[in-house]
């Protein structure tokens, strides 16, 4: 990016930078999500208008709700755990902030280039279980406690079919590192048909379903929400919490939502990329500096696309039973996703 | 974002990167807090907490060394899949919110000879190996360099480990069902 200014930023600068770009990409896919999905597409799909009088079309009821939670007490119950109740919440948000930072926004708009960059994404998405775990036991709650635990039965079952399906990916990518999977996408070709590049979407299609269903479990979003049934558990293992340590679980998982949308784009819808052949570039150097600001828009579009698919889900079908959940996992998701590697890998071998 | 590539590292004399140095007392220093901590405190979440941090100190120390595979590897198996299962496993059966009075047993301090042993034979070790070498300052291994040696030279080690732990993961199997 600083090849484009006429001075050097210095390193605290660009440090500064990467860090207020990080939260922009993190927080403003999080507010997207909420208004658009959560506050206006549910209402429609359940015909009702949803908020209607903050703002133009209820466009800042979400300004209304942030500061509503930012003005309670921040309470703790007298038999928590006070430390790690406070902590728990901070854990999950922090998790999800750096989960953002292999992600390529551009040919340099990145934050950092890890060559082990999907790898990373993977390992550090892993970290918000402990948050959700303690945060669980913390609270001092029956229901809290039973939250957590299912939280983390849940989400060490689909984080095995979620490495799984992005390891068919890397396979064909021939790299982890995240640029090099969209370069990969967008100088491919399908059967000699260069047109279009290759999205990974395309040949690793049952990936691209395991990583979606697996995405959707990780979130505890329905119909994966066994662990904040509000029918059976009030809340989960957020039933404790109020005012902003709530605010940070809710925006926790919206943000998650949104990066792993974000990364899922990269691995499979070709990222911040056009296919290379419209404009004649060979590699990623030869792309054009304007696609550092193209770049981020096409990631936000197919983010959203991507998040409308899951709240398409999310608001559509009931919760699986506790059983069914741990069964689809192990006995249906792995193997699938297992099959595919060896497919994926013979195939790789065969062209 | 070249100017990360071009930025002046601090190297001192006989090419010892100072600020490196630095980071690995920093970070040493928090992890033997934290491992005092995991035997000392009263509260066996809190034990496994703290084993956290020291496992996440370990990720950067390998970050440090230029270790970026090793150090998400550490990640992604102790901090989120080994440390979940000790904190699932504790409060499945045992997780009162508070001090715990009977978390000693009489021999505990028997630990403190085999603990003192180990750091001996292994700074004598390393002290012993290394002398006055000072190891180059590179920078990060690329992936393909250390997949490439896992499929090649390394290929045999490596089925043989993971036969020992396919092995270790029937064992278990086979003691835990009963039927």
């Amino acid at each position: 990016m600083s090849a484009l200014l006429a001075f050097e930023i210095p390193y605290w600068g660009q440090s500064l930078l990467r860090v207020l770009g990080g939260i922009v990409a993190v927080l403003l896919p999080a507010g997207t999500i909420v208004y658009l999905f959560l506050f206006k597409m549910m209402s429609f799909m359940q015909s009702r208008l949803g908020p209607m009088e903050a703002g133009p079309y209820g466009s800042l009821q979400l300004v209304a709700e942030v500061g509503k939670w930012l003005q309670k007490e921040d309470i703790a119950p007298a038999a928590a755990d006070q430390r790690i109740f406070k902590m728990a919440p901070i854990i999950v948000l922090v998790s999800t902030f750096l989960l953002v930072a292999v992600v390529p926004f551009g040919p340099q708009a990145y934050f950092t280039d890890f060559s082990a960059g999907i790898f990373y994404a993977l390992a550090v998405g892993s970290v918000s279980v402990i948050g959700i775990l303690v945060a669980g036991w913390a609270s001092a709650n029956k229901y809290s406690l039973l939250g957590g635990l299912r939280a983390a039965g849940q989400l060490i079952a689909y984080e095995l079919p979620m490495v799984l399906a992005v390891v068919g990916v890397v396979i064909q990518a021939g790299s982890m590192n995240m640029q090099q999977i969209v370069v990969a996408q967008n100088t491919g070709a399908i059967f000699g048909f260069e047109w279009l590049g290759n999205p990974f979407v395309l040949s690793q299609f049952v990936g691209f379903l395991v990583f979606m269903i697996a995405v959707q479990a990780e979130l505890t979003q329905p119909p994966f929400d066994m662990p904040i049934a509000e029918s059976e558990l009030v809340s989960g293992y957020m039933t404790e919490y109020s005012g902003f340590r709530f605010l940070m679980f809710f925006i926790a998982e919206f943000a998650t939502a949104g990066v792993f949308a974000l990364i899922a784009s990269v691995l499979f819808l070709g990222g911040w990329g056009v296919p290379f052949i419209w404009f004649g570039w060979e590699s990623l150097s030869d792309v054009a500096w304007w696609m550092n600001l193209a770049g981020p828009a096409i990631m936000l579009t197919k983010m959203l696309l991507l998040t409308f698919l899951m709240m398409w889900v999310r608001f559509s079908y009931p919760r699986f039973r506790e059983d069914q959940l741990q069964t689809f996992a192990w006995k249906f998701l792995i193997p699938i996703a297992l099959a595919n590697i060896i497919l994926t890998a013979i195939l790789k071998v065969v062209f | 974002m070249s100017g990360l590539a071009s930025g002046t590292v601090l190297v001192g004399v006989d090419g010892i990167n100072v600020a490196k140095n630095v980071g690995f007392g920093i970070i040493a220093a928090v992890m033997i807090f934290a491992a005092l901590c995991v035997v000392t405190t009263r509260n066996v979440v809190h034990g496994a907490l703290w084993l956290v941090v020291v496992l996440g100190g370990v990720a950067a120390q390998y970050l440090l060394a230029a270790a970026e595979f090793v150090a998400i590897s550490q990640v992604l198996v102790y901090i989120g899949a080994v440390m979940v299962l000790f904190l699932f496993g504790i409060m499945l059966t045992r997780a009162k919110i508070g001090a715990d009075s009977d978390l000693n047993n009489r021999s505990w301090a028997l630990g403190i000879p085999v603990a003192l042993l180990l750091l001996g034979v292994l700074g004598y070790v390393i002290i012993d190996g290394l002398r006055d070498t000072v190891v180059p300052d590179r920078g990060p291994t690329p992936t393909v360099l250390l997949s490439d040696g896992y499929l090649g030279p390394y290929l045999v080690p490596f089925l043989a480990i993971s036969f020992v732990l396919l092995a270790a993961a029937i064992g278990a199997i086979v003691i835990a069902r009963k039927d």
